[in-house]
């Protein structure tokens, strides 16, 4: 596999009671081409920071360290005009609100081709051209007349369907996909990953889907990586972390699914809510909700144990299962 | 559309009247004929001078229609309505060909005042919120809160001491309508009136911009490799027109009838002028006259936002 979007330490701190707290702590990903892989956890975690840190679109006064790589090259310290090149042109992002994240004022048809003039000198006419493909592309019925639309005459599922146009315009080689049918009613969640998968399939686009929703990942993803309180705590292939899962949250996680637990029992809860970002533990944030910590685990940060080639886990208790 | 216009108008011809009715309450009701006729004449003259003065003017009629069918108070409506304002208590001119001498004057001193405010309060804002949470900004609030807190009586004063009698920059105050000479009567008074008003004006634009540039369609935006620059210009000053409308477009109606303060100071025989000197003048029917006609551009203006709305906002639709 080789990797188009290397993640590498990626930390991203906010001022937080007078510290700055690392909202996104210590993030290594990796996305080969091609394949899809599911970032995983609850509101608040910090996904969604993740991706807009690859971006370098962390608001202000948030601040990011670490290495991201895009084909191999380093694009973290690039000056911010080559970093705009970069945004929605090799990487593009879609995401959760598609109510609110289009211009309202402005035509759907002009918003995408906008996109497409950002990055490639092209007319006009041509771009219009391009963009009413890409209408059709991704499912929009009556692609030219929709061009002249403004988003609040569309639906949300179209609404969303126009920002997969946009991101799609010019080709990226990376799809940043931040809970793209959340905010959906389910049929067209359906839909829409379906397309994604479509896309993903025809295009060869790698993903980063982003969600809190494991059916989704279930559905779509090749490779998927499990967040809890700005760390990644468990990773793999989808079979070893949704069928083999080892990490006491991930199995919370998967427990607590009306449609993945066993039948007849009832649905286990995990106990406590995520703390917020000044009240993390020292070492593993899970530990204080967690049934197997003991002696080392609040005090010391759990290292990766590698279970396979893929499959990685940060947990003491199962590190000392390996172990012995 | 039409239909909420023509329904608009219908609220706006409902306000004129009750603003027509109040002035005659307070002008006529409130304050005797007798009054009025004794302030424009003096106190030491004949009760039969009264009278003829009072017939001169059509005041000699009684006050409310149940008193006679021919009134006052219909009288007022009448000559109002039609436009039919009769002459000036102070002086006996007529007031229609005062005020169309006054319109001209007024407009070149207020469009070129709210042009140059318009166009300087959008671009400081949105420099300022391009720059936002920094040492500029900063200076930016310093700099406005200075210019709304001080009195615009005092730039009146400052310019004419500063730029007139010291520097022999500009006459101190004065009109003439030749377009070779204009600017040099107006150049002050415009400068004056930017500075009293982009304090507030930019002030406010700023938050409106500010506002905008956290909204997600700026974030896509921005993931879609859009420069901060065109953001300002393109997508956040697009959407910030539409609060900015409200403001602007209620002024425009207000430039016929120019700057109280500006035009009386600056000696400008607009239509600013025209209402000081009646005030001053116990001047009731020219006074009458200029507030009926604010009163109708204030409507005007109001519906005229409303239009501007649905022309910018494609999410409006008047109905």
């Amino acid at each position: 596999m080789t990797a188009v979007l290397e993640v590498e330490g990626l930390t991203t701190r906010f001022p937080f009671s007078g510290r700055r707290v690392p909202i996104v702590d210590d993030v290594t990903l990796s996305v080969g081409r091609g394949q899809v892989l599911a970032l995983v956890g609850e509101s608040g975690c910090g996904k969604s920071m993740t991706a807009l840190s690859i971006l370098r679109l962390v608001p202000k006064p948030g601040s990011v360290d670490g290495v991201v790589r895009l084909d191999g090259r380093e694009i973290q310290s690039l000056p911010v005009s080559e970093m705009r090149q970069i945004r929605g042109h090799e990487i593009a992002m879609i995401f959760q609100e598609p109510m609110t994240s289009l211009n309202p004022v402005t035509t759907v048809g002009a918003q995408v081709v906008e996109a497409i003039r950002l990055h490639e000198k092209v007319r006009k006419p041509e771009a219009r051209g391009r963009a009413r493909d890409l209408f059709g592309q991704v499912g929009i019925p009556d692609p030219e007349a929709r061009l002249d639309a403004y988003p609040h005459q569309l639906s949300g599922g179209l609404k969303q369907r126009v920002m997969i146009a946009m991101a799609l315009s010019t080709r990226p080689k990376v799809l940043i996909a931040d809970e793209p049918s959340t905010a959906l009613d389910v049929t067209i969640q359906a839909q829409l990953l379906e397309l994604l998968r479509q896309i993903q399939r025809d295009t060869g686009m790698a993903i980063l889907l982003i969600t809190h929703d494991l059916g989704v990942v279930n559905e779509l993803s090749d490779h998927v990586a499990v967040m809890y309180a700005g760390r990644i705590i468990e990773e793999g292939t989808r079979e070893e972390v949704l069928g083999s899962a080892r990490h006491p949250y991930t199995t919370g996680l998967l427990r607590s699914i009306p449609a993945l637990a066993p039948r007849g029992e009832k649905l286990a809860e995990i106990p406590g809510v995520v703390p917020s970002p000044d009240q993390w533990p020292e070492g593993c944030r899970f530990a204080p909700r967690c049934a197997r910590a003991f002696d080392p685990c609040p005090e010391r940060v759990p290292r990766p144990s590698g279970l396979s080639d893929s499959h990685r886990v940060c947990c003491h208790a199962v590190a000392e299962e390996l172990a012995g | 559309m039409l239909a909420y216009v023509v329904r608009r108008i219908a609220y706006g011809v409902v306000v004129v009247a009750g603003v027509l009715l109040l002035l005659f309450v307070l002008f006529f009701a409130v304050t005797d004929p007798n009054d009025i006729a004794r302030r424009a004449l003096g106190d030491k003259v004949p009760p039969d001078v009264i009278e003829q003065w009072k017939a001169n003017h059509g005041y000699d009629k009684p006050l409310w229609p149940w008193q006679a069918a021919d009134n006052l108070l219909f009288d007022h409506f009448r000559r109002m309505v039609t436009f039919d304002f009769g002459r000036s208590d102070a002086d006996d001119a007529p007031i229609v060909d005062r005020i169309r001498r006054g319109i001209g004057p007024s407009l070149v001193l207020s469009v070129p005042m709210f042009a140059a405010g318009l166009l300087l309060g959008v671009v400081l804002a949105l420099f300022v919120a391009f720059f936002r949470e920094t040492y500029i900004d900063a200076a930016g609030v310093f700099v406005c809160v200075l210019a709304m807190s001080i009195s615009i009586l005092l730039y009146i004063i400052g310019a004419q001491y500063v730029v007139a009698k010291l520097l022999h920059w500009f006459p101190i105050s004065g009109f003439d309508p030749a377009p070779d000479v204009v600017a040099r009567f107006l150049a002050m008074p415009v400068l004056v009136g930017v500075l009293t008003g982009f304090g507030g004006d930019v002030r406010f634009y700023r938050t409106v911009f500010v506002e905008e540039t956290s909204r997600d369609y700026v974030r896509t935006a921005r993931a879609k490799g859009c420069g901060e620059g065109r953001i300002m210009l393109w997508h956040v000053l697009k959407n910030g027109m539409i609060p900015i409308l409200t403001r602007v477009v209620l002024a425009i109606p207000f430039l016929f009838t120019g700057s109280l303060l500006l035009e009386s100071f600056f000696g400008i025989p607009g239509l600013g002028s025209i209402t000081v000197d009646a005030i001053n003048g116990n001047d009731f029917s020219t006074l009458r006259t200029m507030v009926f006609i604010f009163s109708l551009l204030f409507v005007v203006g109001q519906i005229a936002v409303d239009v501007s709305y649905s022309l910018v906002d494609p999410r409006v639709r008047l109905e």
